[in-house]
């Protein structure tokens, strides 16, 4: 690596300092607080956050505060890794201490799907969502983060936000169609939602199951969910840095999310 | 008659809080025979296994025949009321706060004379009565003569009221309120006259029909309550802690786990989380307000109920992590009631054997409905019973269990 060219990062700086280019936090705050996914009972569960005090400037540890944190690896705004799905476990660099970190930064299309969620929370975005977004965008680039946005992240209330009634969860997805052609038409990094899963509340019944999990995964892809403030984002221009912990043959990991904004773009 | 129960007058802001005292708290060991049988419900006597003289009070030895084969065996506490008086002045601060004291002799039908706390509705002597052991607040036996017949009211006694821990116009937290115990808990508590419930709720996204069942209950306020989470247990103690009487733990984790097939220590971690780090937490959060308010007037804190599971005694190996988890949780009540012991707030124990639910769909009847275990659980407040085996399978363990727990063991593993 040279350091022939170092006024791309002082630019950088600058342009931070000055704030013509923002940094958004993608990320929900890690706390018990915050919804967990739910699996049927009978299946292995996904531990949830908790935050225990070791001592707080007390008899336990008299002039300093600290806490020992346990969660899933799929807990709070997190990362799939393509290991977590059966479709992408024999793949080269498919854990999150094995992907290159060149990875961990892409730029992002972000398709506005509010109103449509708002109307049915088992909506799933169709190709056409995404053709009609390019009309007005501009083709997606290779290696880009698509995310959908939706809102979802506004519902505060967990009861809400989780939708659960007697048939399971209700929150809204990509298509399978939109899936592939993500993937084959478009050679996405990553697909990233608001909601819980990266797929639709109702994907179990989808053909295959799961579908953005099970192809995106399957092809070396990852996943971002419960991501919030894409609604701070363009539609084009954001730059995405998401760099899981660096767990060995971590499926995943809670990761704190920010997005690079050109202050224009906003 | 026994005066029934009122509604109590809200607490007066500015009186100071009477701190608890309680009876006298060491027996010689010998003795405590009747304070195992009188945990259950029981009253029991020893029985010379020579001369067949029952006898009262206990002693090392038969006072007929000297023999020192004694068995404590349960006895009918039918007999007559002899004498009676009037203690008006107690040494220890517990009798001297609580004076007078109706007090009796009862001569047994069964044979001896026995010293008695008197229940204000028996007739003057000479009286058929029956007697009837309990568990003062020091956790020791005392021996109360009740009128022959029931007489209305007579749960609200001063000496019964006492050694019970009636709901009746009480403050109640049920920490899960989502379950099938949980809301046949909560529904029993309010036909028993209960005042207020507060219902935990944990992960309330997760829609249960047996909520739903209650949740509208003009007694009920539906708490966030979840027990693996140390700040959520904090919460709930700071906005409550100060004015729960009874505390009813019936939060559970049961995932049916056998070591010869189980892989991975999660499930059996989570079913610790809930069943015995749970308590830890609610002890540690909600132990110090109740016991605070043990004495706290006609409706002070009274009692602390944890709903376990008959594999505490002995582990049932087709439910093996979470025998486990409800061994832990036995061991850490245990320590709880000595916690609470100064304080005289009873800490009841309930032993069921499995309850008809999802987790035991594979196990062939008798299975316990949840509605008969919070009658149980009523039960044990209103009679002052510390360790209840609700149910035929949790009475047939508990007895194969006393006889020869060695026994057990090879019996449950087969």
């Amino acid at each position: 690596m040279s350091a022939t060219n170092p006024t791309v990062l002082t630019d950088l700086l600058a342009h931070l300092s000055t704030g013509s280019v923002c940094i958004v936090d993608l990320t929900q705050t890690l706390s018990p607080d915050f919804p967990a996914i739910v699996l049927p009972p009978e299946v292995g569960q996904c531990a949830p956050i908790r935050i225990e005090e070791i001592s707080r400037y007390d008899g336990r540890g008299p002039g300093w505060y600290w806490n020992n944190l346990s969660f899933g690896e799929h807990t709070g705004t997190h990362f799939d890794a393509p290991i977590h799905w059966i479709t992408g476990r024999d793949l080269p660099n498919n854990a999150t201490d094995t992907i290159a970190p060149e990875r961990f930064i892409a730029p992002a299309c972000v398709i506005d799907c509010t109103r449509e969620a708002a109307a049915d929370p088992d909506y799933l975005m169709p190709v056409e969502k995404i053709t009609a977004f390019e009309q007005q965008h501009g083709r997606i680039p290779d290696g880009a983060w698509v995310l959908m946005r939706t809102d979802w992240s506004k519902r505060t209330d967990p009861v809400a936000y989780q939708n659960m009634d007697e048939t399971g969860q209700h929150t809204p997805g990509p298509g399978v169609d939109a899936v592939r052609f993500l993937i084959e038409e478009r050679d996405v990094i990553g697909f990233g939602t608001e909601t819980i899963g990266t797929d639709a509340g109702q994907a179990a019944h989808l053909r295959p199951p799961y579908p953005c999990h099970a192809m995106m995964h399957g092809s070396g892809r990852y996943g971002l969910q419960c991501l919030t403030n894409l609604d701070m984002l363009p539609p084009t221009g954001a730059l995405i840095v998401a760099p899981p912990l660096k767990i060995r043959q971590g499926s995943g990991s809670p990761l704190r999310v920010i997005a690079l904004v050109t202050a224009t773009s906003l | 008659m026994t005066k029934p129960l009122s509604k109590p007058k809200r607490k007066n802001p500015i009186v100071r809080t009477r701190l608890p005292t309680v009876p006298a708290t060491t027996r010689a060991r010998y003795t405590q025979g009747i304070t195992a049988a009188a945990a259950r419900g029981v009253f029991a006597l020893q029985r010379c296994e020579d001369c067949s003289t029952i006898q009262y009070p206990p002693r090392e030895a038969c006072a007929n025949c000297l023999s020192v084969r004694l068995r404590w065996r349960e006895v009918d506490g039918a007999g007559e009321l002899i004498a009676r008086t009037t203690i008006r002045y107690g040494f220890e601060l517990y009798f001297r706060e609580r004076a007078p004291w109706p007090t009796g002799i009862v001569k047994l039908d069964c044979g001896p004379n026995v010293i008695v706390g008197l229940h204000q509705d028996c007739a003057p002597p000479p009286a058929r009565v029956r007697v009837i052991a309990a568990l003062d607040k020091g956790g020791q036996t005392i021996l109360i003569a009740i009128p022959e017949k029931d007489t209305p009211s007579m749960e609200d006694d001063p000496i019964l009221r006492e050694t019970t821990s009636d709901p009746k116009f009480r403050k109640v937290l049920v920490t899960d309120a989502k379950s099938a115990v949980g809301a046949a808990v909560v529904e029993a508590l309010i036909g028993a006259g209960a005042d207020y419930v507060w219902a935990g709720v944990a992960e309330p996204w997760k829609v249960s029909r047996h909520l739903e069942r209650i949740r509208q209950l003009p007694q009920v306020t539906v708490v966030p309550l979840d027990v693996t989470e140390e700040t959520s247990v904090r919460k709930l103690a700071g906005n409550i802690g100060g004015k729960v009487d009874i505390l009813i733990n019936t939060a559970e984790y049961h995932r049916v786990e056998n070591l010869a097939h189980s892989q991975g220590a999660e499930t059996a971690r989570a079913e610790m989380e809930t069943n015995y780090f749970g308590l830890l937490r609610l002890a540690q959060w909600f132990g110090p307000a109740l016991r605070s308010r043990a004495a706290d007037g006609q409706s002070s804190a009274t009692a602390w109920v944890n709903i376990l599971s008959i594999y505490a005694l002995s582990n049932f190996p087709a439910h093996s992590t979470f025998s486990a988890s409800k061994a832990a949780a036995y061991s850490l009540s245990q320590s709880l009631r000595a916690a609470m012991q100064p304080s005289g707030i009873r800490v009841i124990n309930v032993f069921p054997g499995p309850i008809d639910d999802e987790w035991n769909q594979l196990l062939l009847p008798p299975k316990l409905a949840p509605a008969a275990l919070a009658a149980a659980v009523i039960t044990a407040l209103k009679r002052g019973i510390e360790d209840v085996y609700p149910g035929d399978v949790a009475q047939e363990w508990l007895a194969r269990f006393l006889d020869n727990p060695k026994a057990l063991e090879r019996e449950l593993a087969g």
